[in-house]
């Protein structure tokens, strides 16, 4: 059992600031007073865990997780996969990873959805899995397609992937989009601009992975997430 | 010139939006796609202690109901200890402790069935060159207001994510009905703002026979619930 320790305070300039009017459904969500700082105590240091027991392996697999039999999904095939880490660089293994996503043609299977893009029968648009020994994860899905939405007038959302992060700790606890390298409407978008600086919206990313990618079946996509990372007890514990 | 530290930057945050139900409830989502879906069952068939309801609403700046966010809570059991290997003790067969909770889309009314927490520990003193607090003492000089004390009252963590809130928000349940230990909680006890303590205590009724706590959280404007920065 590693010995309790705090983890790093969070980089609240690095992340977006609640209040963002670019995005305009923040303005009357966001909280104008000061977030009461936290020394950490058993409660935010300690978090759910999760086990093969909960999940099947089919979770991870869009393409067929929700196809009739002898079916799949419609649209650019595609992996993505990557490494769960802490700012430490160290992996951290059976962390549950979980995604959601529009289909190929930016529509989501939700009933609140009412998009002119058709659904597809053989595509839910969810699937989670457990990092391995190594932090290591991946998903096969179809590349999400762009969506208008109401923002501006005339708004459109980059392709992205919904991705839902546990780790160990409750105050390590994520929610964040994965964008696609190359896609022009990523710095159009006004949630992509709610994050301040540049270096932590290229984070947001994945990298086209062609070393990852299926000769002949599907394209690869890489994406690291790193999730906050835990002092040293060099000195005495407070915890 | 200096050398350069090599640690990596969190990811980060971005909005769990509209659609957060088809990744984490898919059910709610309106289709049927896995075995089990997690977190609708926080303290399981056999955890001793007090079976309780929690309800509430989540509440705009223009006191408006948000009917799509969804919550996560995080508690110990009733003998105050977390389903985690770093907290000592044991956990009964099937408590998890966490839970995920969404809104009724019509009316954004939240519940969640458990157990009531038990108090669970408190940080430790600042150090052994510090002189231990006096046991009145709830918050020490530079206002750090755990030192000194062992127990925090009974209370269950939350996470609050959906459309417009960019970065998750952390809050806390506290129970009326624990006012003795309320009164000498050290987070409670951060808050300057007596009148903002409120904000973190649900209010105890009784239906059909079982306790119902209210908890209604207001993002912002009058009365904004307090929120945390772990």
């Amino acid at each position: 059992m590693p010995t309790p320790a705090e983890f790093y305070q969070r980089d609240r300039d690095w992340h977006p600031p609640a209040n963002t009017p670019v995005y305009k459904t923040s303005v009357t969500r966001s909280p104008q007073y000061a977030l009461l700082s936290l020394q950490q105590s058993v409660s935010e240091i300690t978090g759910p865990t999760f086990g093969h027991n909960d999940i099947d392996p089919m979770d991870r697999d869009l393409i067929h997780n929700y196809a009739k039999d002898g079916s799949s999904a419609i649209g650019e095939r595609i992996i993505l996969h990557g490494r769960v880490l802490d700012e430490n660089a160290r992996p951290i293994p059976n962390t549950l990873v979980e995604i959601w996503q529009a289909n190929a043609g930016g529509r989501y299977r939700h009933k609140k959805d009412t998009y002119l893009a058709p659904i597809d029968p053989n595509f839910g648009g969810c699937g989670r899995t457990l990092t391995d020994e190594n932090g290591y994860y991946f998903f096969r899905t179809v590349k999400p397609g762009a969506y208008p939405w109401r923002n501006y007038v005339n708004s459109w959302r980059p392709a992205h992937i919904h991705m839902s992060i546990f780790g160990t700790a409750f105050c390590q606890r994520l929610i964040t989009q994965c964008y696609f390298e190359g896609d022009p409407l990523i710095e159009k978008c006004p949630i992509v601009n709610t994050i301040p600086g540049l270096p932590a919206q290229a984070q947001l990313v994945a990298a086209l992975d062609m070393n990852a990618s299926v000769p002949l079946d599907s394209i690869a996509y890489k994406f690291d997430v790193v999730l906050r990372g835990r002092r040293a007890t060099l000195f005495e514990n407070r915890l | 010139m200096v050398q350069k530290l090599d640690y990596l930057k969190e990811t980060p945050s971005q909005t769990a939006g509209p659609y957060v139900h088809i990744g984490l409830a898919p059910g709610a989502a309106g289709f049927d796609i896995y075995r089990q879906e997690l977190g609708w069952d926080i303290a399981g068939p056999n955890a001793r202690g007090e079976r309780i309801r929690v309800e509430g609403i989540v509440i705009d700046a223009t006191g408006s109901p948000i009917k799509d966010v969804m919550l996560e809570a995080w508690q110990a059991n009733s003998e105050g200890v977390y389903a985690h290997p770093e907290s000592p003790g044991e956990v009964e067969e099937g408590f998890r402790g966490w839970g995920r909770v969404i809104t009724d889309f019509e009316t954004g009314e939240w519940g969640f069935d458990t157990v009531k927490p038990g108090p669970v520990p408190a940080r430790a003193e600042m150090g052994r060159s510090v002189r231990p607090a006096a046991e009145e003492e709830l918050v020490d000089t530079y206002g750090r207001g755990h030192a000194g004390l062992r127990q925090m009252a009974p209370h269950i963590n939350l996470w609050i994510v959906a459309r417009g809130i960019n970065i998750g928000l952390n809050t806390r349940i506290y129970f009326d009905d624990e006012a003795e230990a309320n009164a000498k909680d050290p987070v409670i006890n951060l808050i300057e703002w007596e009148r903002r303590r409120r904000t973190l205590i649900a209010k105890r009724t009784m239906r059909d026979g079982m306790p119902v706590y209210r908890f209604d959280i207001k993002l912002q404007g009058e009365d904004e619930t307090v929120f945390f920065d772990i």
